[in-house]
């Protein structure tokens, strides 16, 4: 292990670190533009140079390995002269527009002006300009303000694996460009803007709207996907301005897909913000008072078994429970979270979790992707597995369709008789996972989402079991889920209860006058021409189809207003919190139920959040540990079977319309518009 | 001279495929190369490429390379883009490159270019009307003890003044291919006025270089 000395302080190093590492060890700061922790490092912007003993000229410290007996300094006479000359070429085509440029206040090459800038121009000359280049729907570019990090071709390259973006001509006339002035095809592309150290690449619909210190910063979780990806929601009095992500390691590292991101214009349109009830066929606006009226008089004399609920993708843990608590005061055992209709087994939780956590995957080296594409289900864990293909030494197959990954893998199958023949070994495959160290199974909703999930969530498990991908120190066996109330929703229970109806039962049930009542809780993807004749309460927080379909209409709050817990594919539970009140009348969503339920009753025994917690905390221990995941035992899961020999399908068509809130949002029908196409006009059920 | 191609107005061809005869050497230059390493024939591959066509790179002719070699079509944007001698807008049959840095301008490269521009009758970066000829100033083009130069095609002609220019430029117009190399018949790069040094190893070369003047 190198020792060396920075400023007059010894320090021992991991060999390969870089002096700018070592230096931040010690806490010391070095300026950088190109440098990023998670990119390769190529050494072009020359802002981190330092000093080095028996070196003839200063070195930049972020591409210099440490070696034993160095000796560096950092804030000598020499380093802050040469800083100062680099600062003062970096601005001599930088154009002085800081006051209209969205990154003021935020910008990398502002703060370190302040420290290396000169107070004065020297140069005389006629300052460079670039043509703007175009970059898609979300990235708005002014590329006279480019300085040339090079961060966006490595991140585009490296880390989202769509090598769109390059640098074309050279020396002064160097410009950053797409292949040719053509949309970013990459779901990451709003990350472009996170990593640009100054204001050439920013946010399209965040351009001119706002100062990032006139905004209220609340970290918070994402819930337009299952990751669980964590965000920093900032808002300004009402409104949510944008969405940046937040560094969690095991999660998001520091990126943020784009539905994430930029979805948040639709939290401002088609929202329920008071309750309606219908009317001779018209929705109506009502009181809080005259829509629990109608749905207790609705409900009077209901047996249990005529009543069901569903809940939808975006809903958190709390309104879950609560709802479950109601039906089953109610009588009723029709419940279920999966709205897609996926079959699951749910009694094993290592059955329908991400076990090996989303970190878990740079320790595998086989992976089986079973029905999923990962690039549009949960955008950062294919992130993750291209990360892994990047490090090296993995093979990755997949059992379904034949997808850009942005990584080589092969299909190896398309259906349920792949994995069976893997159970049996006959598939040419087998050899590769024997052989494997570290296998591992990820399986998506398009394996599940068919008549004989359960049969093939076992035929997954055999295939685990037959690669040892259970052991004491590896659980392998990987569920990918799509909607951020899934995992949550099963934990809390809301589920079938005994003798109760799943989605199947309850839309069956339903059509034919079986059901009277259901209860959509903010249940949108579903086929509300099967609810028949029953009576629906849409509880919610967006005017899609289920409050199309309703005969009442609750106002609910969406993930940025309210604090609630949500589980992601992982089974970590995590805390979303209020950023901006919920519009008009509209509510927390457990607050609701509880309220309805005094109405019908039978009230439900917490009045405060704190006890709803200390409830569900009881209910199911695992919502204790907030942001950690409790390690699911392992025991046979799923219902061996015959099989369909129909291929798997993914599950998603349009990744940019998920849900309520990025199909209410212009930015998503544009990133629809831009890069998807064809395919929206295709499912033709996007509004 | 790497500035952002100002777009000439021209047309790209919707479509390029190698010649079977060039796809052969393209194949031949990959072979060069270790497995996995393909990407490293990208520049000989765009050169061929603008041989094919006339001289010069349509954006359909970079993507041919770049499927060839199974690289990002970025990547190769980004060569041609960087190295001069990719041209991206068509040029004439005769590409006239008047090199116009210190040591050839000295020698008075800049009368060249002003016997080319009034003989042409176009401008620097201009390609004539009957599509003959395109004429350009390059950087330093290697050759400054013969300065000044003029690279046409891929010919070099040295030593050139102003009256070897316009009798160039006829030949060519006439579909002669002039003598490349210098014009004033010096051999390779020896002084102007003959030797000076080694008088007895010299006297017989400087003879000759007097009897081929003569011719």
């Amino acid at each position: 292990m190198p020792k060396l000395t920075i400023d007059g302080i010894e320090i021992e190093v991991e060999p390969g670190t870089s002096i700018l590492q070592a230096c931040e060890q010690l806490g010391i700061e070095i300026p950088r533009f190109c440098y990023h922790e998670r990119l390769s490092v190529p050494a072009n912007c020359r802002m981190c140079l330092v000093e080095m003993e028996r070196a003839p000229k200063p070195v930049a410290s972020c591409a210099m390995p440490c070696g034993d007996g160095m000796v560096v300094r950092t804030n000598s006479e020499t380093v802050l002269k040469a800083r100062k000359g680099v600062m003062e070429f970096l601005l001599i085509n930088h154009p002085l527009d800081c006051p209209i440029c969205d990154q003021g206040g935020e910008c990398d090459l502002q703060d370190q002006a302040m420290a290396y800038g000169f107070d004065r121009g020297r140069y005389g000359e006629n300052k460079r300009a670039v043509k703007d280049k175009y970059m898609g729907p979300v990235i708005k570019t002014i590329m006279t303000r480019c300085i040339h990090c090079t961060r966006c071709i490595r991140f585009i390259n490296e880390v989202a694996g769509v090598p769109d973006v390059g640098a074309v001509y050279r020396g002064e006339h160097m410009e950053i460009t797409t292949f040719v002035e053509k949309a970013i095809g990459s779901e990451l592309s709003g990350n472009l803007a996170d990593v640009c150290p100054v204001g050439a690449l920013t946010h399209k619909p965040y351009a001119f709207t706002a100062r990032p210190w006139e905004l209220r910063k609340t970290e918070t979780i994402d819930v337009l996907d299952a990751v669980g990806s964590n965000i920093r929601v900032d808002a300004r009095g009402p409104e949510v301005m944008r969405v940046l992500p937040r560094v969690n390691d095991d999660i998001n590292e520091e990126w943020l897909n784009d539905k994430s991101r930029y979805s948040y214009d639709g939290l401002k349109r088609q929202r329920l913000d008071r309750p309606y009830i219908r009317q001779n066929g018209k929705l109506v606006p009502a009181s809080w008072a005259e829509a629990f009226t109608a749905i207790a008089a609705r409900l009077k004399g209901l047996s249990g078994n005529r009543i069901a609920a569903i809940a939808g993708d975006l809903v958190d843990v709390e309104a879950q429970f609560a709802l479950k608590e109601l039906l089953s005061r109610l009588g009723s055992a029709n419940l279920d979270c999966r709205q897609d209709g996926a079959r699951f087994d749910t009694s094993v939780r290592a059955g329908y979790l991400f076990n090996s956590g989303i970190a878990g995957i740079e320790k595998a080296d086989v992976i089986l992707l079973v029905g999923t594409n990962p690039r549009w289900e949960g955008t950062l864990v294919n992130a993750r597995i291209r990360k892994r293909y990047m490090a090296g030494g993995v093979t990755i197959a997949s059992i379904g369709e034949q997808r850009d990954l942005t990584y080589p893998y092969s299909v190896i199958g398309t259906g349920p008789d792949a994995l069976q023949q893997l159970v049996d070994g006959s598939h040419p495959f087998s050899e590769t996972l024997r052989a494997a160290k570290n296998p591992m199974i990820i399986v998506g909703m398009g394996a599940f989402q068919r008549a004989d999930g359960l049969a093939v969530q076992a035929a997954a498990r055999l295939v685990g079991e037959a690669y040892g991908m259970f052991r004491d120190d590896w659980n392998g066996f990987n569920v990918l889920h799509t909607a951020a109330a899934r995992v949550g929703g099963i934990e809390a229970g809301f589920l079938p209860g005994e003798g109760g109806r799943d989605v199947h039962g309850i839309l069956d049930g339903a059509s034919k006058g079986e059901i009277d009542f259901v209860y959509l809780l903010g249940a949108d993807e579903i086929d509300m021409a099967k609810l028949g004749n029953a009576f629906v309460v849409y509880q919610g927080h967006h005017g899609d189809a289920g409050a199309h379909r309703a005969d009442v209409i609750l106002p609910g709050a969406a993930y940025t207003e309210k604090n609630a817990v949500y589980v992601n594919t992982e089974g970590r539970p995590q805390l979303a919190r209020l950023a901006v009140f919920p519009p008009g009348e509209a509510r927390e969503d457990w607050k609701i139920v509880r309220a309805l339920s005094e109405v019908l009753g039978t009230t439900l025994p917490f009045d405060t959040h704190g006890q709803l917690r200390q409830r569900l905390m009881a209910a199911n221990p695992i919502f204790g540990a907030v942001g950690e995941t409790t390690p699911a035992s392992w025991a046979p899961f799923g219902a061996q079977g015959p099989v369909d020999a129909a291929p798997f399908v993914t599950p998603i068509t349009n990744f940019y319309m998920t849900d309520p809130i990025s199909r209410a949002s212009v930015t998503m029908a544009n990133c629809t518009e831009a890069l998807v196409g064809p395919a929206q006009e295709r499912t033709g059920t996007h509004g | 001279m790497s500035a952002p191609a100002s777009d000439h107005g021209h047309a790209e061809p919707t479509s390029f495929t190698f010649s079977q005869e060039n796809l052969e050497l393209a194949k031949r230059i990959i072979a060069k190369y270790p497995q996995g390493k393909q990407a490293s024939a990208c520049m000989p591959l765009l050169d061929v490429a603008q041989r094919q066509n006339g001289g010069w790179l349509p954006r359909v002719a970079m993507d041919a390379v770049a499927d060839l070699l199974g690289m990002p079509r970025i990547r190769v944007y980004e060569v041609a883009t960087f190295y001069t001698m990719y041209n991206k807008n068509p040029v004439g049959r005769h590409h006239i490159q008047v090199c116009t840095t210190t040591p050839c301008w000295l020698r008075g490269s800049d009368d060249i270019v002003h016997t080319c521009k009034k003989k042409l009758g176009i401008e620097v970066g201009e390609t004539t009307a009957d599509g003959q000829f395109t004429l350009g100033e390059v950087e330093c083009s290697g050759a400054c003890v013969n300065a000044p130069v003029v690279q046409i095609g891929d010919d070099y002609y040295e030593d050139v003044a102003p009256e070897h220019m316009e009798r160039i430029l006829d030949a060519l117009a006439r579909g002669e291919t002039p003598k490349p190399g210098s014009q004033t018949g010096r051999q390779s790069s020896e002084p102007v006025g003959g030797p000076t040094t080694l008088k007895a190893f010299t006297t017989a070369q400087a003879d000759a270089t007097t009897a081929q003047a003569d011719d």
